[in-house]
């Protein structure tokens, strides 16, 4: 398998106030073409830095990113911009309130120059069908979508560009959970049929076990631990990624035992 | 049965607007037993906030809401009471964990003084050299190694869950009779409110206090709730003790809740039946469970 990423010895260090803070010590991972790799951890451990990074919001203090093998700089070009497509957390505030959705999804495509003029319009709809959601949303403003559907408009946004590489940050934490499940499922659609590769940031652990084919722990902006989902949950060999699973509220007999089993192990190491 | 101590009958909440009235609640009972943990369950729009705002008297100051149905707190009748004897109560017989603990403490005043004012709400006279005692007792109480510290602090110096564990040390400070969380910890990390919840039930059995816990996160309401209900649009439609809920969930409202929710065991995305034509079926108590039995 080739990667589509690579993110090499990456570090992040803030000024604030006068103090450094570090953010990310020496971070090194590939991202795989056609894979979901999720970034889990919790506050301030660095997941969302280096998603900024990757989508080069931030420069990274040092390290490198490349994407198909090439350097990305750390001013990007427009082609590496469409390359990466961001899909945020909270949907209210990542549209226009006063674009209506089929502007906000035509201006993407205006942006990148993307298929003919005249055809672009036409194109909005098709990408709100794509996701599920009619046609003739494109003429309603974001006010007048529920957040399920916002989040759906935020991702065909990111499908208008045709990128290969999709970051996910936060993408179903504010949605109710038969939403989530509705969003996830699309998401997992998506990337079967149009190839994409996603890289998954969230705190969400039992959605990770779900949708992700690979997992890299992240504690105080270090890499704990890497590898593929069911080994991570089967038999997580760092104590804080069993620490984390532990905490996850679970709803059935089978999850609460699994809990149980890694608790044991981690309390027998101490 | 003894007095609940709170019990809700046939609650039903509107709100009035140029186009008509908008009902929310549609009369919907519950009731909670002297130190029992209950739950009220749904997504977001379903009711469950606006009942506690209810409870705590807040909406009833609200020209548009019309509200109508049985309210009793401690056997004493809520709808009776005037807006001076309802405020009265809050902070010292009922009080409230919001879900942000950071946005709902105040900025400007250290939590020292915060703490003076909890504890003057149930006595006026209270010195602040007393307070503070009382106040270090009570952050101890929730575990925060440093009170001193904490006491002298600001909010926004403290961290999310520090602050969460302040809440809860102010809401019981008065030992209210009820405590009404609001999607407590929803705002923290997995291992933080792992650990504020377990703090939050060790707390409340020691003090004998009732809590209605509102969520919609059902992993936190199996772990912490003795009993569930389960609101869907403004209707109570599942109801029972938590593990037989959990278990053998029977409304298609409340089996196409817990199907949705991912699982750390795998099994993939589920697919789920969401009619929502099969989510409007009538209230179901599990065995034992109805109000009419629980409070016979």
């Amino acid at each position: 398998m080739s990667a589509l990423l690579s993110v090499r010895n990456i570090s992040k260090t803030f000024n604030v106030a006068g103090r450094d803070v570090t953010a990310l010590e020496n971070i090194s991972f590939d991202v795989n073409a056609g894979e979901c790799l999720a970034v889990v951890g919790e506050s301030g451990s660095g997941k969302s830095t280096i998603a900024n990074i990757i989508l080069g919001i931030y420069a990274a203090t040092s390290g490198d990113v490349a994407f198909k093998g090439e350097m990305l700089p750390a001013k990007r070009t427009q082609t590496h911009r469409q390359n990466i497509q961001l899909v945020q957390q909270n949907p209210l505030s990542s549209l226009n309130p006063r674009r209506s959705i089929g502007a906000s999804l035509r201006l993407a495509l205006d942006v990148h120059n993307i298929g003919d003029k005249s055809g672009r319009d036409k194109r909005t709809g098709e990408l709100l069908e794509e996701v599920g959601l009619p046609e003739d949303f494109r003429k309603r403003s974001p006010s007048a979508l529920s957040g399920g559907q916002r989040q759906r408009v935020a991702i065909a946004r990111a499908l208008a560009c045709q990128s290969e590489l999709v970051v996910l940050d936060e993408p179903t934490s504010a949605l109710d959970v038969l939403v989530q499940a509705r969003v996830l499922k699309l998401l997992k659609e998506l990337k079967d049929k149009r190839g994409l590769t996603y890289l998954f940031i969230t705190h969400d652990l039992s959605v990770v076990r779900n949708i992700a084919d690979r997992v890299a722990v992240f504690e105080k902006g270090r890499i704990v631990e890497i590898g593929s989902t069911d080994a991570i949950f089967t038999n997580p060999q760092h104590a804080y990624t069993r620490r984390l699973i532990g905490a996850v509220p679970v709803v059935s007999r089978d999850e609460a035992a699994l809990r149980d089993r890694l608790m044991e192990q981690e309390n027998a190491n101490d | 049965m003894k007095t609940p101590t709170l019990k809700i009958e046939n609650l039903k909440l509107g709100f009035k607007s140029f186009s008509g009235t908008n009902a929310v609640l549609h009369g919907i009972s519950l009731h909670i037993a002297k130190g029992e943990k209950v739950a009220l369950v749904g997504e977001s729009g379903s009711g469950k906030s606006v009942t506690a705002r209810i409870v705590l008297g807040l909406l009833q100051e609200q020209k548009n809401a019309k509200i109508n149905g049985g309210l009793e707190f401690e056997g004493r009748n809520l709808n009776a009471m005037t807006a001076r004897q309802r405020k009265e109560l809050r902070g010292t017989d009922m009080s409230m964990i919001f879900q942000d603990p950071t946005s709902s403490l105040n900025p400007v005043y250290t939590i020292e003084v915060q703490f003076h004012e909890v504890l003057k709400r149930a006595r006026p006279d209270l010195k602040r050299a007393e307070a503070r005692a009382l106040a270090l007792q009570a952050l101890a109480d929730v575990a925060i190694n440093e009170p001193e510290r904490v006491l002298d602090s600001y909010a926004f110096q403290l961290s999310g869950g520090m602050n969460q564990r302040v809440m809860i040390a102010m809401a019981l400070a008065n030992n209210p009779a009820l405590l009404l969380a609001d999607e407590p910890g929803t705002a923290l990390d997995v291992t933080v409110q792992a650990q504020t919840l377990k703090l939050m039930g060790k707390l409340v059995e020691k003090h004998h206090t009732s809590v209605l816990f509102i969520s919609h996160n059902l992993g936190v309401v199996r772990e912490f709730a003795d009993r569930v209900y389960v609101i869907y649009k403004g209707n109570i439609v599942e109801q029972g003790k938590t593990e037989t809920l959990f278990d053998n969930p029977r409304h298609p409202y409340t089996r196409a809740l817990l199907s949705a929710v991912p699982r750390i065991t795998g099994g993939g995305i589920p697919d789920i039946d969401d009619d929502p034509a099969h989510f409007s079926a009538p209230l179901i108590a599990h065995e034992g469970f109805s109000e009419k039995e629980l409070l016979a």
